[in-house]
């Protein structure tokens, strides 16, 4: 892609996902920082279309703003303290040395790669990465699915109420 | 002879809208600079689906049609008195809901309830940028237009959220719960019934035309509506989709006789009239989005070569529009636990056999035809599926416990037993 449409739709979808990822930090209101966090991956999804890879987009729209938002959102609400403000906590001062710890992981990497620009990117298509994904990648996609399971059972087992445990105990 | 000359092979060729645009666009790539002929396409995509899709159908067919045959169906006359036949009653409501004064409770989080109604609009213009009005016509043709659909769709959720939660209302917060956890669990018996669509057709393009793969080209090559090959699929797909457009048999998150009206209980004015219109734009999408997968799309068995194809899946989505009245005009609403039990117990078990009966028939397909699929095994697997389908509804039913009703031998009319319905006795034991 080449021209001004692809160049404004690069500095457009850039300042809407730092703009907002900047307004999940500031803003004192907890939901109010999650919905910043969801503009900020529909920005992130425009980045993958405007890269040629209209699957990865949708799948992140899916992912991330359909499924985890949600979670994030059910989260805060269903939790009790949440209603606090998302501001001034004893861990201020772990919470800065581990952003800086990780900028500097970040930094490493993007200096460390080789940035080169390809002239004909080859069209990846959503059956190829399925191809990959059962066949070189198989091992890494199960083990994903166990993990989602563990998660599933594990949360179940955590909302289970005493009188059903007891109940179950009795049959 | 001047109309036969609108359907000639010419650019002026009335069947698909798609060749004027695209000769309109060609002429103008020549003079002007690449960027402004994207927008001038942007712009005539918008104009002309408005124009011929949007307008008429979302006021005339969704606002007014739908309330003259609830109306009709209700034993009552409907909307009648502004126009000839009620025909300006959208407008007349239209500019009321304008002038009404929008009120915000002072508890309230007026920023995210402002932007709210504006996060559910989009979403339903979005929709239908990928629905295929001719082989050519389709505004985006990308190869995840399946994808996409879903991706989109689940966005007006979130306003739907956002807008309940602002109000700092305790009705509007569980209508909000009550919306998401119905959206949640109805999503996975939609996407599954969606995989086997792809599965069968190999491709998750929705349009498609001669040459390039697609889900309408798929029927039209093998002419067959995937309606008689996945019924199950399709029963799944439009149980799953009534429940999330959050339309009367299921519309447990605006239930007034439980929670006023869940997360439109502080909108007023046109705010709530945007949530109100989108509904239909949404239910709209649905139906053409539903016809396009299951009902052929464009295509008509060959028909479309003399009809044109926009008129033909214009009136499969006014067709498929109008059962989704039919319900809302005859079924009671559900519970919100038989809702959720109806999606996890009965939905979800049930697409997943559907998913596994439509993977065994493709690789025999694939092995039987040494990868020349050709169309005798269609209709076997059309014939299958559909005994399949009655069977396994049936049996699963059965095996949880949902009977049906007992006939009665007379019709039980209210009026004959003057407002008193009388209880017969239970023929057979209860459990």
């Amino acid at each position: 892609m080449h021209g001004a449409g692809p160049n404004l739709a690069f500095w457009v979808l850039a300042a809407l996902t730092l703009v907002s990822a900047g307004g999940v930090m500031v803003s004192r209101n907890l939901l109010h920082a999650v919905l910043f966090l969801i503009v900020s991956f529909l920005g992130v999804a425009g980045f993958f279309i405007l890269l040629s890879a209209p699957f990865l987009g949708m799948a992140q729209i899916i992912i991330y703003v359909g499924a985890i938002a949600v979670l994030v959102l059910f989260a805060i609400l269903l939790t009790p303290r949440a209603g606090r403000d998302n501001g001034e906590t004893r861990w201020a001062a772990p919470g800065v040395l581990l952003s800086i710890a990780l900028m500097a992981v970040l930094l490493f990497v993007i200096t460390d790669t080789k940035w080169t620009t390809a002239k004909d990117a080859p069209e990846i298509t959503a059956a190829d990465l399925g191809q990959a994904l059962l066949s070189t990648w198989v091992l890494p996609f199960e083990i994903a699915s166990v993990l989602l399971t563990a998660a599933l059972i594990g949360s179940i087992m955590l909302v289970r109420s005493p009188e059903e445990e007891a109940e179950d105990a009795l049959q | 002879m001047s109309l036969l000359m609108l359907i000639t092979d010419n650019w002026y060729d009335i069947r698909d809208l798609g060749n004027v645009s695209h000769e309109i666009l060609y002429q103008l790539d020549r003079v002007l600079p690449y960027s402004l002929v994207y927008i001038i396409a942007a712009l005539m995509g918008f104009v002309a689906s408005f124009l011929i899709f949007v307008l008429p159908s979302q006021l005339f067919v969704g606002v007014l049609g739908e309330r003259k045959i609830i109306g009709r169906m209700q034993s009552r006359y409907g909307p009648n008195r502004v126009g000839k036949f009620g025909l300006l009653q959208p407008i007349a409501d239209a500019i009321k809901l304008i002038q009404k004064e929008a009120l915000t409770p002072k508890a309230a989080d007026k920023a995210v309830m402002y932007i709210a109604p504006i996060v559910f609009v989009a979403p339903a213009v979005l929709l239908f940028a990928v629905v295929p009005f001719g082989g050519h016509s389709v505004f985006a043709d990308i190869p995840v237009s399946i994808v996409y659909f879903i991706a989109i769709s689940g966005l007006p959720v979130l306003a739907a959220f956002i807008g309940g939660w602002s109000h700092a209302n305790k009705y509007s917060l569980f209508g909000s719960m009550r919306i998401v956890a119905m959206t949640i669990s109805y999503e996975v018996p939609l996407v599954l019934s969606l995989l086997s669509v792809v599965l069968i057709t190999g491709t998750m393009r929705l349009g498609g035309h001669d040459g390039i793969d697609g889900i309408v080209q798929w029927q039209r090559d093998y002419h067959i509506w995937l309606i008689f090959l996945q019924p199950l699929a399709f029963l799944i797909y439009f149980f799953c989709v009534s429940a999330e457009l959050n339309r009367t048999p299921t519309d447990i998150a605006e239930a007034e006789s439980e929670i006023v009206a869940g997360y439109l209980t502080e909108y007023s004015g046109m705010k709530w009239g945007l949530f109100y219109g989108m509904d239909i734009g949404y239910a709209l999408a649905a139906a053409a989005f539903a016809s396009t997968v299951f009902l052929g799309g464009w295509s008509m068995f060959g028909l479309d070569r003399w009809i044109p194809s926009w008129l033909i899946i214009i009136a499969k989505t006014h067709l498929f529009y109008f059962i989704f009245i039919w319900t809302r005009g005859t079924l009671p609403r559900l519970r919100i636990d038989q809702l959720m039990t109806f999606a996890w117990k009965f939905l979800l078990p049930l697409s997943l056999a559907n998913l596994l009966v439509i993977a065994t028939e493709k690789v025999i397909w694939n092995k039987a035809t040494d990868g020349n699929f050709d169309n005798f095994w269609v209709y076997i697997f059309a014939a299958v599926n559909i005994l399949l389908s009655v069977a396994a509804v049936f049996i699963w039913a059965r095996l949880l416990g949902y009977r049906p009703e007992a006939t009665p031998k007379r019709p039980r009319l209210v009026n004959t037993a003057s407002g008193y319905v009388p209880i017969p006795a239970p023929s057979r034991e209860v459990r």
